[in-house]
């Protein structure tokens, strides 16, 4: 390897060579792209008409709400806001289960425990905390807290694998970590971002080892848990990539940019396969997720919309108003039969 | 405020999509040709030119995008929101009205893009000119403001104080429908960047993200490991569109009947009519599973392990082929994966000692290779360890005993046992709703395991699942 007098010729050099490399990468991936998605679908039944309404409105927030997610019970969610506080709803009947007060503002990021008993969350304390959930009227649930990921800046997502007992999380310091929950320790970290890391899902797939995270810097990047490495890239969003969600299969992955598009990347194709955009739509896409089969496409907009997509023909079905600010966070129910989104204007709304 | 923390190069970049894409439709709204046709419009005795009518925006915006009334509506008050229309009947009220309420487009000058973030040095003279204009004309929280104002930057309060008196000398000398549609443009502006309190702040955009990123660090080592995974990345294999893509149209229709958003559920979606009985017929216990659910088990293998009475018939019918060990493995094995660290070691004894020993009660049956590289590992146990050996059985019963298990007459009869719920309709009385039961919640479990025989479990859930959905 030549060394070159002046270290900032190296670095150009470098940048030069990695940007040929990415385009010669997009050259090879255009190769085997023999029909879109949208000439595939042609003889697929088109959607009748879509009526969706909200059919609870949560409200007891007392700002902004920035994250949410179901428990699976399926009927249960977390969510967390501005504000610093986390509550658990029994999103059915409304109620309010369980209420933390966290020591930070801006609680980007919850996730329910697939065993229902915890909560976790963080934000700009760069700190990801599993809350175990007491029934215990009495009990202050900030007691039993577990400080378990530590960034060296905001939390931006997180999530539990398939136990309680690992968490993975993604930050504004450009990195994903996993994390062993019980004694605190980074199992792996995963670097390759170049800006800030906004989002991240686990794969749905049988081997159950991958994930997929996306950041400001218009990238979206698929993991391998146990080595760290990165498998995969793609960089076709014009602006930072605020949600990243999986198609059912695993073998998709949709992403919502503020570009105000949602995007579809095939992991086989190795390559964006579809493009859900409308020129009326300005705002960026905060938060998506896909219908239990994966023909619906739900984005969360910050022009207070929701959109939704047929993601096979590539046409918007409908579009739902009601939040009166921006939609920050949206989830589907574990069983389908519904999906929650969570908004600015402090509240969550439950539509099927 | 919001903006004294966040950068100007920060937030900028980060609205500049969206600005760019309304700034862009405003042009277009313009155009001569295709744009909206701007009239003169009487504001009691002045005549302002270059207006348009609410409706005119709503129309123009309708026939444009194709898009149905509400949606036009509600990207006409964006712009409206924005700054880039403003009223010029009611100015403090910045919504858009679908009638002949007058309307002008903000000049560029005052643009989102251009104008951002507002100084403050701005906003006192702007205030400073009202109140010299009208004694008294300064709304409270204007007063607020600008006492605030006075107070921090007291400095230059005579510059403050200078211009205002300026600008107010050089507006007077301007036609009046001049003046007044540079009035009306100042005080949009105004509206947009200094809201008054209660009203939504349209420049609020949360904690600032930062696309050159101080703590990853763009130097040499970054860029030869983007090299190294490009390199890497070109010499992948890819599959074709065409096979790729076909694949979701299947998946889709495959899974149609099972998604309740596309084609309901049966006996009815408990979120429309608030009855449970989809959830209770469906919940990890029951003992007589829908057809639905076990049809799905049939679309994959995977289907049927992660579905709780999925596996426990799986493992019933492996019993009776007497390869349950496999499922048990399985099982183990994921318990290593996804346990507790500290628990690791103890764990992977216990599965050598039960499955993979030799003469072990549940031996499995693993080829010499795996199995070699998996005693190699054991020497130091990690959470992976028993990847290679889970995987090597995970494909065995995916082969083998799973298309067998389908085909099988354990399957068959309870698919032929299985129920089809009758639909429940909605309330036929519109304003009578269903009582919307509480259900245990999953703390529970946690909860009765810990009151270590206090009372006993029974008395502990009835007690507990009164209090539950109650802070």
């Amino acid at each position: 390897m030549e060394m070159a007098a002046q270290p900032s010729d190296t670095l150009a050099t470098l940048k030069t060579e990695s940007e040929t490399l990415k385009t010669k990468l997009e050259e090879e991936r255009a190769k085997l792209h023999d029909v879109e998605l949208h000439q595939v679908a042609e003889k697929t039944e088109a959607l009748g008409q879509f009526i969706m309404k909200t059919r609870r409105t949560l409200k007891g927030h007392g700002n902004k709400v920035l994250c949410l997610d179901w428990c699976k019970d399926k009927r249960r969610i977390v969510s967390s806001s501005q504000d610093g506080k986390v509550i658990v709803w029994d999103a059915f009947t409304t109620n309010k289960e369980h209420a933390v007060t966290m020591p930070c503002t801006w609680v980007m990021a919850c996730a329910y425990a697939p065993s229902g008993c915890a909560v976790a969350c963080g934000g700009l304390d760069n700190k990801c905390s599993v809350y175990p959930l007491s029934l215990d009227k009495n009990e202050n649930l900030a007691a039993k807290k577990k400080s378990v990921a530590m960034h060296t800046n905001y939390l931006s997502a997180c999530c539990f694998t398939n136990s309680d007992m690992q968490i993975l999380t993604s930050s504004g310091d450009g990195t994903c970590a996993l994390w062993d929950v019980e004694s605190g320790q980074m199992l792996q970290s995963f670097h390759g971002h170049a800006a800030d890391v906004l989002c991240l899902d686990l794969a749905p797939s049988e081997t159950g080892n991958t994930f997929v995270s996306g950041g400001c810097d218009k990238k979206s990047c698929v993991w391998d848990m146990r080595t760290g490495q990165c498998v995969q890239s793609f960089e076709t969003h014009e602006s930072d990539i605020n949600s990243v969600r999986y198609y059912p299969s695993g073998d998709a992955f949709a992403s919502g940019s503020d570009d105000a598009t949602c995007r579809l990347y095939d992991l086989r194709a190795d390559r964006e396969v579809a493009i859900y955009s409308k020129e009326s739509i300005i705002f960026g896409a905060s938060s998506v997720d896909f219908s239990l089969s994966g023909r619906l496409l739900f984005g969360g907009y910050n022009d207070y919309t929701i959109n939704v997509w047929d993601v096979l023909k590539g046409t918007r079905v409908s579009i739902l108003f009601g939040h009166e600010n921006r939609v920050s966070t949206l989830r589907i129910s574990p069983d389908g039969t519904a999906f929650c989104s969570g908004s600015w204007d402090h509240t969550l709304r439950v539509w099927a | 405020m919001t903006i004294k923390t966040l950068s100007q190069h920060g937030v900028q970049r980060q609205q500049m999509p969206c600005l760019t894409k309304m700034e862009r439709m405003i042009i277009s709204m313009q155009d001569p040709d295709m744009g909206i046709k701007l009239r003169n419009q009487r504001l009691l005795i002045t005549v302002i030119p270059h207006a348009m009518t609410g409706a005119d925006i709503f129309e123009w915006l309708i026939k444009k995008f194709s898009i149905s009334d509400e949606e036009a509506l509600h990207i006409g008050q964006i712009f409206v929101k924005y700054g880039y229309i403003y009223p010029l009947k009611e100015p403090r009220n910045l919504i858009l009205k679908v009638d002949n309420s007058p309307y002008r487009f903000q000049t560029p000058y005052y643009w989102m893009s251009t104008r951002w973030p507002a100084s403050e040095l701005d906003y006192a003279i702007y205030l400073a000119k009202k109140n010299i204009r009208k004694q008294g004309e300064l709304i409270e929280y204007e007063k607020e403001c600008y006492n605030a104002l006075h107070k921090r930057i007291n400095h230059t309060w005579d510059f403050v104080v200078m211009q205002a008196r300026e600008q107010l000398r050089a507006s007077k000398q301007r036609r009046k429908a001049d003046r007044i549609v540079l009035e009306c443009q100042e005080q949009a502006y105004w509206l947009v960047n200094r809201p008054p309190p209660g009203t939504l702040d349209n420049i609020d955009h949360g904690p600032e993200r930062r696309t050159t990123n101080t703590r990853v660090q763009l130097n040499a080592d970054f860029y030869k490991k983007e090299i190294e995974h490009n390199r890497i990345s070109l010499a992948r294999n890819r599959v074709k569109s065409s096979i790729c893509l076909e694949s979701y149209v299947k998946y889709c229709e495959q899974y149609q009947p099972h998604d309740p958003i596309m084609q309901g559920c049966l006996p009815s979606n408990p979120w429309i009519t608030d009855d449970i009985m989809f959830w209770n017929m469906n919940c990890e216990t029951v003992s007589v599973p829908t057809k639905l659910r076990v049809e799905r088990w049939s679309f994959s293998f995977m289907e049927l392990l992660s579905d709780p009475v999925g596996r426990k018939e799986f493992l019933t019918y492996l019993e009776k082929e007497f390869s349950a060990e496999n499922l048990c493995f399985w099982q183990a094995c994921e318990d290593v994966r996804h346990g507790e660290t500290s628990k690791i070691p103890g764990k992977v004894d216990e599965v050598y000692k039960q499955f993979l020993a030799p003469g072990a009660s549940r031996w499995v049956n693993i080829d010499s290779k795996t199995m070699e590289k998996t005693l190699e590992g054991f020497k130091r146990p990690h959470r992976f360890v028993l990847d290679d050996a889970q995987m090597h059985i995970y494909f065995l019963m995916k082969k083998d005993s799973y298309p067998r298990y389908l085909k099988s007459d354990l399957y068959k009869n309870l698919l032929a046992r299985a129920v089809v719920p009758q639909e429940t309709k909605k309330s036929v009385l519109p304003f009578i709703h269903r009582q919307r039961h509480s259900s245990p919640s999953p703390a529970l479990a946690t909860q009765a395991a810990e009151d270590d025989g206090k009372t006993k479990n029974s008395n502990s859930f009835k007690s507990n699942s009164g209090t539950a959905s109650r802070l």
